[in-house]
C-alpha cells in the first residue's frame, strides 16, 4: 500500500462536474439505429402470402390468415402473415427470406398496451403508427438467402435450331434439376393457378430426394401427359410462382419434363397406381387430344373399358398435329400415350366420329360419351381474296408437317396472328427456309401467344409487323400474292379496356409473299352431332356444367371445344374432371 | 507440470457440520443474488464468517437449448444459439456458423471473416466492461460500475448500429456475416474505442489503486497452476497463472494470425491478479479492433448457401472453439446428413470454473467475499447449463 492508493479513489469526483452520461427521457430522445430490428411492416400488395416467412420462423411466431375484404389476385393466397409477438425473437430471418420483400422491419420498439392479444397483428393490414416507416431492418443488398437466378436451360441455340426440327430446350441434368428444384419454398401458390391443380411442391420435393417414381406418381395424380406438359404447358403456375415476385420463377415446367424424362417407359407401370378391377362399363371418348386421352387414362384406371375415336391417323390431337416437333418431340407425346394404352385404352386411329358416323350411334352402343373433338376449322381471313390458293390455313400446315408432308411454302411468307399457333407456323417456316412475317392487327404486348414464343420467333429471324389490319389478298401474277393491310394506331375507346387498332386512313401498305398462312383463330365442328340428340348448344358450343356434363347426362364434354382458355392443360384437368363425373354416374354414385 | 490427482472434492473431505451445535450455519447463496453471476446458488456451510464448505447448485436455468436444436432446421438454430449465453452471444454464433461451414464445406468471403473477428472483439470488450462494473460492485464499488456499464452501452449502440440488434446481433450468419457495416461505423466505432480507453485509464485509477479493493482482492481466490489441467481451466483464469494458452493465437482462427498481439499472462493468479489481467485484455482488445480497422479487407461478406428450408449438411461431426472472455467456447456439432442437427453439444467455460473450481476455492473465505470471488472466476451459468 502506498499513498496512492488512499488518494486515487477519490478521482471519481472530477466525474461530478462532467456531463452525464444518462439522458433526461429516454423513450423520447432514444429513436431506434436505422437498421434496428423493431416492429414488422409488411406491403400487403406486394405480398402474395405464400408463407415462406411462417416457414422459415423457428419461433412459430407467424401465421397466415385471410385478408379480409380484398379479392386475391392470380398467384396470390388470399394470405397475410400475421405476428405473434409473444413469441417472436426479432430475429428477421423472414425479412430476409421474403421472396417479394414485401416484408421489412421498422426502427420503431416501444408498444405500450395494457390489452396483451394487440401483439398479434397483421402488418399492412392493421394499419400501425409506423406502417411506411423509411428506417429500420433491410435484408443486405445482394445477398439473399433464395436463389432468385433460375438454372439456365441448356439450348441447342436458335443459330442451329432454325436449320432443323431438332428439339431446341436439352432439358436440365441431374445437378441442375436439383439445384432449380432447391430454389423452389413450397408455399403452393402455384397450385391454384393451374387448372390441373397438380401438386407442384410434392413433385418438386421429389426432384430435390431424387425420388423419380415418386415424382412420376405425383404427376400422373392430375396429368396423364408429363412429357407433353413438361415441354409445351403454358405454364400458368410459372406466372403465380411466388419467387417469381423477386426474381426468376422456379422452372416447374422444366422440372416435370424432367421427372417424366428420368424414368422408362416400361419403368412407369412399378411407379403408377394399378387399375381397378373391371367395372364392365363403356366410355366412347371423341378425339384423342389431351382432354379425350387424360378421360381415357383416369376411366380406364377406375375399371372402365375406354375406346377412344380418332380420326387422324396418330394420337395426340393438337399436341401432335398442332405443336411442331421441335416443341415437343414425337417420341415423348408416345411414351404419355403409350402409357394410356397400356392400361387397356382402345384408340381408334383414323376412324372420325363425323356427319355419317354420328354421336348417337355411339350413344345407344356405350354407356356414357365424352366428346373432345378440339377446334379444328381455321377460321377465314375474311378479306377479299382470302380464298386464294396461296392463302394457306395455319392449323393446316402445322399438320401437314407433321404428317412430313411438303410444304411448298416459298421463300417468302406472310403468318397474319398472334397466337400460339400463329408463332409455331411462322417458326415451322422459318425451319423450312423461308423469310418470315409476323402481321399482327395490335402490338406486341397485347399477342395472345406466349412471351418466350414470340421471343423465340423473332430471335430465330422472324419480323414482326405490329398494328397491321388485313385489307386484301391480291394474286401476284407469279404464283404468290400480294398482301395489303392498313397501317393501324391504338385507340383507347373505353377506360378500363385494352385499346383497339383503328386504321390510319391512306396508311396503306402492300407486300408481295409466296403464300400467306392465316392464323387467327379456330372453331369447333359439331357435324356430328344431331339435334335429335338433345344436347343444348350455345354458340357453337355444347353448354356444359362445372363437370363437363352437357344437358344429356351421360354426354360429357371437354378440352378446346368447351375451355375458353384453350390449353393442353385445362383440356387435361377437364378430362379428369368429367372422367370423375362419369365414373359417379357408371358406379351409381351420385352426379 | 504436476497434475494434481484429486479434481473432485470426495464425500469425505465434505464438511459434516454438527448444526445443532450452534456453531455452523448453512446459507444459500443465490439463486437470486447480486453476487451470483446469474442463476446458479451456492450452498454455503459458515463458521462464524468464514465458508468451511460450499455445493454449487446448477438447474435453474436450463432451457434445453441443445435438445431443442435437434427439432430446427439448420438456419433456424442460428438465431437460436445466441441465446445460451447472454453477455457474448456471437461467441455462440460464430462456433455454430463455423462449424456448419465445415461440415458443409463452405469457404466464407475474406472482409466476412475480419467482419466476424471485430465482433468478437468488441464484444469482448463489452463483456469485460460488464464483467469489470461486476467485479467493482461485489466489492463495493458501484460507482465504477456505472461507468462500466455505460461504457458497455456504447458498444452494444454499435451493435445496433451494425446488426440492428444490442443485446442478440444475430449478425454472424451461416456464410458469412448477415450485413456490410454501415456508413460511418468505423469512425463511430474508434470514437467509441477513445472514450472507452479514456474511462479504462479511470477505472485503472480509482479501481486498481485503491486500499479497499486491494485488500479484498489480494489473495482471494488463488488458483495455482497446477489446478489448470486438472480442472480444464481455460481463459483468463489460466492465463493469470502465468500458462499462456490463447486460442486466437493456438488455433489461429478467424483473422488472428494476420493481427499483432501476444496472449496476456500474469503470476499473481489471485482475484486482484485475475481483474489486472483482464483490463490488460480490455486495452488488448480496442488494439485488435483499431489493427483491424486499419487492414479490413474489401468484398463479399457472404457465400451464397443452399435453400434454408432444405439445406442438408453432409454427415459427419465437428468441434469448434474460440477464445472467449471466460476461455474455451466450444460447439460439437454432429450431422447425420438430414435437414437438422443430430446433436450439438455446447462447451461454455464457466462450467468447470463455476462449478469445481469455485467449490475449491471458496473453503475459508470470508463470506463477504464471495461474490468477489465468484465474480473473480467470471462465470455465467447460462453457459453452465445451456
Amino acid at each position: 500500500m502506498d499513498i496512492k492508493d488512499f488518494i486515487a479513489p477519490f478521482a471519481v469526483w472530477k466525474r461530478a462536474f462532467e456531463k452525464p452520461f444518462t439522458v433526461k427521457k429516454p423513450i423520447d430522445e432514444r429513436p431506434g439505429a436505422p437498421r434496428y430490428r423493431g416492429f414488422h411492416m409488411n406491403d400487403a400488395e406486394k405480398c402474395v402470402g405464400c408463407g415462406t416467412c411462417e416457414a422459415i420462423c423457428m419461433n412459430k411466431a407467424i401465421d397466415l390468415v385471410p385478408l379480409q375484404g380484398r379479392d386475391p389476385k392470380e398467384g396470390d393466397s388470399g394470405l397475410r402473415p400475421r405476428m405473434d409477438y409473444g413469441r417472436c425473437c426479432w430475429c428477421a430471418l423472414c425479412v430476409d427470406i421474403c421472396p417479394s420483400g414485401s416484408l421489412t422491419m421498422s426502427n420503431e420498439y416501444l408498444w405500450i398496451d395494457s390489452d396483451p392479444d394487440v401483439y398479434r397483428y397483421t402488418p399492412g393490414v392493421d394499419s400501425k403508427p409506423w406502417d411506411g416507416s423509411e428506417l429500420g431492418y433491410r435484408r443486405a443488398e445482394g445477398y439473399r438467402l433464395l436463389e432468385m437466378e433460375r438454372e439456365k436451360m441448356p439450348e441447342l441455340g436458335h443459330t442451329e435450331a432454325v436449320k432443323s426440327f431438332l428439339e431446341l430446350i436439352k432439358g436440365y441434368s441431374r445437378e441442375q434439376a436439383e439445384k432449380e428444384a432447391d430454389r423452389c419454398v413450397s408455399c403452393g401458390v402455384c397450385i391454384a393457378s393451374c387448372p390441373a391443380h397438380m401438386d407442384i411442391p410434392g413433385y418438386i420435393k421429389a426432384v430435390r430426394d431424387g425420388d423419380m417414381d415418386a415424382g412420376l406418381r405425383i404427376l400422373y395424380e392430375t396429368n396423364p401427359f408429363p412429357e407433353a406438359c413438361g415441354r409445351i404447358c403454358t405454364h400458368l403456375c410459372e406466372e403465380a410462382c411466388s419467387i417469381g415476385t423477386g426474381g426468376d420463377p422456379v422452372a416447374i415446367r422444366w422440372l416435370k419434363r424432367y421427372i417424366a424424362d428420368q424414368v422408362e417407359l416400361s419403368d412407369y407401370a412399378k411407379a403408377l397406381p394399378r387399375m381397378e378391377a373391371p367395372t364392365g362399363k363403356k366410355v366412347a371418348i371423341v378425339g384423342a387430344g389431351p382432354g379425350g386421352l387424360s378421360a381415357a387414362y383416369y376411366l380406364a384406371l377406375l375399371g372402365h373399358d375406354v375406346t377412344v375415336f380418332e380420326k387422324e391417323e396418330a394420337a395426340g390431337g393438337m399436341l401432335r398435329y398442332g405443336i411442331p416437333e421441335y416443341r415437343l418431340p414425337y417420341p415423348a407425346l408416345d411414351k404419355d400415350i403409350g402409357y394410356i394404352e397400356s392400361l387397356g385404352v382402345k384408340i381408334k386411329r383414323g376412324k372420325a366420329v363425323d356427319a355419317k358416323n354420328t354421336l348417337s350411334k355411339l350413344n345407344s352402343g356405350y354407356d356414357a360419351v365424352f366428346i373432345s373433338t378440339g377446334l379444328p376449322l381455321a377460321y377465314g381471313l375474311e378479306v377479299p381474296g382470302d380464298k386464294h390458293p396461296r392463302v394457306l390455313d395455319g392449323v393446316a400446315v402445322l399438320a401437314a408437317a407433321t404428317r412430313g408432308e411438303a410444304l411448298g411454302l416459298g421463300k417468302r411468307v406472310a403468318v397474319v396472328g398472334g397466337g400460339n399457333v400463329a408463332m409455331d407456323a411462322t417458326r415451322t417456316a422459318l425451319r423450312n427456309g423461308a423469310k418470315v412475317d409476323i402481321l399482327y392487327r395490335r402490338r406486341e404486348e397485347d399477342m395472345p401467344a406466349d412471351k418466350e414464343e414470340i421471343l423465340e420467333a423473332k430471335t430465330e429471324g422472324a419480323r414482326l409487323v405490329e398494328k397491321a389490319i388485313p385489307l386484301e389478298v391480291r394474286d401476284s401474277g407469279d404464283g404468290g400474292v400480294v398482301f395489303v393491310w392498313n397501317e393501324a394506331h391504338m385507340v383507347a375507346k373505353e377506360p378500363g379496356k385494352r385499346p383497339v387498332p383503328e386504321a390510319i386512313p391512306g396508311a396503306i401498305k402492300e407486300e408481295r409473299y409466296d403464300c400467306v398462312i392465316s392464323a387467327i383463330g379456330q372453331g369447333p365442328d359439331l357435324s356430328f352431332v344431331k339435334e335429335s340428340d338433345g344436347i343444348e348448344i350455345k354458340r357453337f358450343k355444347p353448354v356444359v356444367d362445372s363437370s363437363g356434363k352437357t344437358s344429356v347426362p351421360t354426354i360429357f364434354a371437354g378440352g378446346d371445344l368447351t375451355n375458353d382458355k384453350k390449353d393442353a392443360i385445362s383440356a387435361i384437368a377437364d378430362g379428369h374432371r368429367a372422367a370423375n363425373a362419369i365414373d359417379r354416374i357408371l358406379s351409381g354414385k351420385g352426379a | 507440470m504436476k497434475r494434481e490427482k484429486a479434481y473432485i472434492i470426495p464425500p469425505a473431505e465434505r464438511a459434516t457440520p454438527d448444526l445443532a451445535s450452534g456453531k455452523y450455519l448453512v446459507m444459500w447463496q443465490g439463486p437470486q443474488h447480486p453476487g451470483i453471476t446469474g442463476n446458479m446458488s451456492l450452498k454455503l456451510v459458515v463458521e462464524g464468517d468464514s465458508v468451511v464448505d460450499c455445493e454449487t447448485h446448477v438447474g435453474y436455468l436450463h432451457r434445453g437449448f441443445e435438445k431443442l436444436m435437434e427439432s430446427r432446421l439448420w438456419m433456424q438454430n442460428f438465431p437460436l444459439v445466441c441465446r445460451i449465453a447472454v453477455p457474448e452471444p456471437d461467441f455462440n454464433e460464430y462456433c455454430y456458423a463455423a462449424a456448419l461451414e465445415e461440415l458443409a464445406g463452405v469457404e466464407v468471403p475474406a472482409r466476412s471473416v475480419w467482419l466476424r473477428t471485430m465482433t468478437l472483439e468488441m464484444i469482448r470488450l463489452a463483456s469485460f466492461l460488464m464483467w469489470i462494473g461486476g467485479q467493482a460492485g461485489a466489492f463495493g464499488h458501484g460507482t465504477i460500475a456505472q461507468w462500466s456499464v455505460t461504457m458497455r452501452d456504447y458498444v452494444l449502440d454499435l451493435f445496433e448500429e451494425l446488426s440492428g440488434g444490442r443485446i442478440y446481433h444475430m449478425y454472424i450468419i451461416p456464410g458469412g456475416v448477415r450485413a456490410d457495416v454501415p456508413k460511418d461505423f468505423f469512425k463511430h466505432l474508434l470514437d467509441t474505442l477513445t472514450i472507452i480507453e479514456k474511462n479504462l485509464d479511470d477505472i485503472e485509477l480509482v479501481m486498481f489503486h485503491n486500499v479497499v479493493f486491494k485488500m479484498r482482492a489480494e489473495g482471494l481466490g488463488y488458483i495455482p497452476k497446477e489446478w489448470v489441467d486438472t480442472y480444464g481451466i481455460t481463459g483468463p483464469n489460466a492465463r493469470a497463472t502465468g500458462i499462456p494458452r490463447d486460442l486466437r493465437k493456438d488455433l489461429g482462427y478467424l483473422a488472428y494470425p494476420q493481427l499483432d498481439f501476444e496472449p496476456i499472462t500474469c503470476t499473481k493468479s489471485d482475484a486482484f491478479g485475475r481483474a489486472e489481467l483482464r483490463l490488460a485484455e480490455m486495452y488488448q482488445s480496442i488494439n485488435l479492433i483499431r489493427q483491424m480497422v486499419d487492414k479490413m479487407p474489401s468484398g463479399a461478406i457472404r457465400e451464397k448457401l443452399p435453400n434454408p428450408l432444405y439445406w442438408k449438411i453432409p454427415a459427419g461431426e465437428t468441434y469448434v472453439s474460440a477464445e472467449c472472455t471466460r476461455g474455451e467456447y466450444g460447439f460439437y456439432v454432429v450431422s447425420d446428413g438430414s435437414d437438422k442437427p443430430r446433436r450439438v453439444v455446447v462447451r461454455g467455460p464457466s462450467y468447470t470454473h463455476a462449478v469445481s473450481v469455485m467449490e475449491r476455492l471458496v473453503r475459508g473465505v470470508n463470506i463477504a467475499d464471495v461474490a468477489g470471488l465468484m465474480v473473480s472466476l467470471h462465470t455465467y451459468p447460462p453457459e453452465v447449463e445451456r
